[in-house]
């Protein structure tokens, strides 16, 4: 793949993903505590996502940081928009403006470091095409 | 190695009157966590806020500073 593949490629996954997780590892196996914190408050809010493993392709992270203008992972991609990193997502999942930007409730308990354990874990790949 | 300090002192020189804490998160010189209050901040999205952050060090990030956790608020936001 050339460089211009993968920045089409993650484009591509921005545009029809509502909701697009870049992050190291998968949301099951989530590969850094700032992608597993992300990756954890969107299961918490029970959404669909679509997520990408940056990880297989240094090429990637870097496409992606040129793209968006972000220099760490994970981040957050909602409505084609950057929501942030892990910092900003924990802020607005805290808050409740996490839950009003997805359009759903926000859960009673809210979560602190630890993701919760059972919800919603669809979200794999890319293959995964949610809408 | 960059130390807290280091960090703290490039962070105030870029937002100057700002009120800036960084820790080092592990104690190994790579994961810090910075707190940042400054009026530079006003009018300005959480992404906008930390861009100006992230823009200080620029490619170190990702580098020689693995990670970077950052909180901004404005002088007169409720923290």
């Amino acid at each position: 793949m050339t460089n211009d593949e993968i920045s089409e490629f993650i484009k591509q996954a921005i545009d029809e993903n509502r909701v697009m997780l870049f992050m190291k590892g998968t949301p099951n196996q989530p590969a850094c505590g700032f992608s597993a914190r992300t990756a954890g408050a969107l299961n918490a809010l029970g959404v669909q996502y679509a997520a990408l493993d940056i990880l297989p392709d240094p090429r990637i992270r870097e496409e992606l940081s040129g793209l968006s203008g972000w220099p760490t992972i994970p981040q957050l991609f909602v409505n084609q928009e950057l929501v942030g990193g892990s910092d900003i997502v924990m802020e607005m999942f805290e808050s409740g403006e996490l839950a009003e930007l997805l359009g759903v409730e926000q859960p009673e308990e809210t979560l602190e470091a630890e993701p919760e354990p059972e919800p919603v874990q669809r979200p794999i790949g890319l293959e995964n095409r949610l809408d | 190695m960059p130390t807290p300090a280091e960090l703290q002192e490039r962070i105030r020189a870029a937002l100057p009157g700002a009120d800036v804490t960084v820790d080092d998160l592990t104690g190994g010189g790579d994961h810090f966590r910075a707190e940042i209050v400054s009026d530079r901040f006003e009018g300005l999205s959480r992404i906008q806020q930390h861009k100006l952050v992230y823009d200080v060090f620029g490619q170190e990030i990702g580098g020689a500073i693995h990670a970077l956790s950052i909180k901004t608020s404005t002088p007169g936001a409720t923290p």
